[in-house]
């Protein structure tokens, strides 16, 4: 089967200074995601991950260039479109929820102008229909009396209320896969865990793919099928969840997963040394292995190769070990 | 799996702080209007708890819940509404002079976010000698001297004094926060969520350090946070609050074990797994924390409560004890 988005070596850098200075963010990423399934992308502040999904949805800002690499989106190179082509790509087909409800709906418009928009544009769904179809779109993300509620501003709405309604813009257009960067990062627990239940709800009912863009190892856990970890721009490594958790082999991984705090249990946390490098001065080598617990004299100086690592279930976990 | 369980603490030795009935209520005005008052915000509305010396309190709730209010009148940045907080015995209401500035002095605080909570116009070492300087008359170079002490305390090096807080990463920043918090010999720090900025790598780091300063210098904490797995693994003891009331307490293993209050039991079902195989129930809470400024009657959590029953509206449950050291306020106990 074709999988619906394939990213192969993908090389996004922000060039600054007049080409002075050259930061990758993004460095060789490859990934598959087929339909349906959910990607759980997990990294540090500054690991790439951002970049990764900006770079899919086309919405670099202006420093930052696709040098290298390809998109394939159902059949087409994301990387290549142009804007106008692009335009017609995003909120269609690929819909993005950022972090801050706050700041990603705009307090000018009502939340029917704003859940309409996708439905109008991309799926020429007019008047009365148009209508219908933004109550479904709120009802389906449990907005309560969705009839009063489009009427409203985002200002009328709480937090939780808010992060639902950027995803019925999200769902508006039928998208096939939704870009989901960090969603529920200022939310209450219990606000979202009822959040994620929802999003695996509508997946199932749609069968949208989903990456979920986090640093919250229990995000994962909870929600994704596939699991790519990120460190200083490249997948350090990547498998199904399960295998990851059970037999991490990367040593950023398996200091992530112990650095954990698990609930009714006191025992010392594992703490991974120093802090993430800096993307314009990397480490030569592997990049972690100033924090690298085993690291060995050959990590200071060769960049270890992907591996394919046999996992228990006898599926395929790649891995770059330094081994 | 458990390390330290002591299923309950019998201490003897009086405890640190104590908080009696402390309520904290502000009122409210129409704009333009300040006179013309419409209500009251009980942020925080009759809680007691204690913190022993050595001991850490852990502070769970959600957004509005009352937790930095609390904080905020420890700390004495607000006057209570009614209430007492007793500090070694003694009313922090009635201190003045000396007094309220040993009080100021042993008691700290460490903020959330070390990008804002730092003064980026000064040096390290101004920033954790201020609070000498204001408490201590010692000389220059003896303040240097205890400067450079408290940073080896969380792990920096003492050169470090001399640059200035843009130079750090947020897990080094909120090591020179926390060096700040020690440098007056402090008894009682309040963490007001002091790894939720952090990155997950250096969270863990922040955790063991704190953990390892209060094992060395028998400081108490009062840690603040909405994330259960965190608060529990820092914590002895755990006081869950729910708009301006603690509906349960207990120590933190038995808290994880057998949470009775139905809010407790439902942050426990929305709290993350830590394995994907993990069994779940199913989330039986709804709908979002009411406006303080309305609350319900009777037990504030019942218009969301799973288990509600038709007192519940009416009548507001008491705080009683169900076990030794784990005390829970519901009907259903």
């Amino acid at each position: 089967m074709q999988p619906l988005l394939e990213v192969t070596n993908l090389e996004t850098h922000y060039v600054s200074f007049g080409g002075a200075r050259v930061i990758k963010a993004v460095d060789h990423v490859s990934f598959t995601l087929n339909e349906g399934e959910t990607l759980g992308i997990v990294g540090e502040s500054g690991c790439g991950k951002t970049t990764t999904c900006l770079s899919i949805v086309g919405l670099l800002p202006p420093a930052a260039r696709i040098v290298g690499g390809r998109i394939e989106f159902a059949g087409k190179d994301l990387a290549q479109l142009s804007q106008s082509e692009m335009r017609r790509v995003r909120g269609a087909q690929i819909a993005m929820i950022l972090q801050d409800p706050m700041v990603s709906l705009n307090p000018l418009f009502s939340i029917y102008t704003q859940v309409a928009e996708p439905a109008y544009y991309h799926r020429s769904i007019r008047g009365r229909s148009l209508r219908q179809r933004v109550r479904q779109l709120l009802d389906a993300v449990r907005i309560p009396s969705p009839a009063q509620r489009m009427r409203e501003y985002p200002h009328q709405m709480s937090g939780g209320m808010r992060q639902r309604i950027v995803g019925a813009i999200a769902l508006a257009g039928g998208p096939r896969l939704i870009v989901a960067d960090e969603p529920t990062t200022n939310l209450d627990v219990t606000i979202q865990a009822q959040y994620l239940d929802l999003l695996k709800e509508l997946q199932q009912e749609t069968g949208v793919a989903v990456i979920f863009v986090t640093h919250n190892l229990g995000i994962v856990a909870r929600m994704c099928d596939k699991l790519a970890v990120m460190y200083a721009g490249k997948i350090v490594e990547a498998g199904a969840v399960r295998d990851l958790f059970n037999s991490p082999q990367h040593p950023y991984t398996k200091g992530l997963l112990g650095s954990m705090p698990k609930l009714g249990s006191k025992e010392k946390l594992f703490a991974i040394p120093g802090q993430p490098p800096d993307l314009a001065s990397l480490p030569s080598g592997c990049a972690f292995h100033p924090r690298c617990t085993e690291a060995m004299p050959r990590c200071s100086i060769e960049e270890p190769g992907e591996i394919r690592v046999q996992s228990a279930k006898g599926l395929d976990v790649a891995a770059a070990v330094g081994s | 799996m458990k390390s330290g369980s002591n299923p309950q603490r019998v201490s003897m030795s009086p405890p640190l702080l104590e908080v009696e009935g402390l309520t904290k209520h502000f009122p409210v005005t129409i704009a333009l209007f300040p006179r013309r008052q419409i209500g009251w915000v009980k942020a925080v509305d009759g809680i007691d708890f204690a913190v022993d010396p050595g001991e850490t309190l852990g502070v769970i709730g959600e957004s509005g819940c009352g937790k930095t209010t609390t904080s905020k009148l420890i700390l004495l940045q607000e006057g209570p509404t009614s209430g007492a907080i007793r500090f070694d015995g003694e009313d922090i209401a009635g201190l003045a002079g000396p007094e309220l500035m040993r009080y100021r002095r042993e008691v700290q605080v460490v903020f959330q976010d070390p990008y804002s909570s730092l003064s980026p116009r000064m040096r390290v070492g101004e920033i954790i000698a201020e609070p000498l300087q204001i408490h201590t008359d010692l000389s220059r170079a003896a303040q240097q001297e205890r400067v450079a002490e408290v940073l080896d305390l969380v792990g920096l090096r003492p050169e470090v004094a001399a640059l200035f807080p843009h130079e750090f990463s947020g897990g080094q920043r909120q090591r020179i926060a926390i060096a700040r918090a020690l440098v007056t010999n402090t008894r009682l720090i309040v963490l007001d969520e002091p790894v939720s900025a952090l990155d997950v790598s250096i969270r863990a780091q922040i955790m063991n350090q704190l953990e390892e300063l209060q094992a060395r210098l028998g400081v108490s904490y009062i840690f603040i946070g909405h994330d259960l797995a965190t608060v529990a693994h820092i914590s002895h003891r755990i006081a869950v609050m729910y708009l301006g009331q603690i509906v349960e307490m207990a120590d933190s293993l038995e808290l994880c074990e057998k949470p009775l209050h139905p809010y407790t039991q439902a942050l426990f079902t929305a709290a993350l797994p830590a394995h994907p195989d993990d069994k779940r129930e199913k989330l039986t809470i709804s709908g979002e924390v009411p406006s303080a400024l309305s609350p319900p009657s009777g037990c504030r959590f019942h218009p969301r409560c799973p288990k509600a029953m038709s007192r519940c509206a009416v009548d507001a449950p008491e705080r009683k004890e169900v076990a030794p050291g784990h005390s829970v306020a519901c009907h259903l106990y």
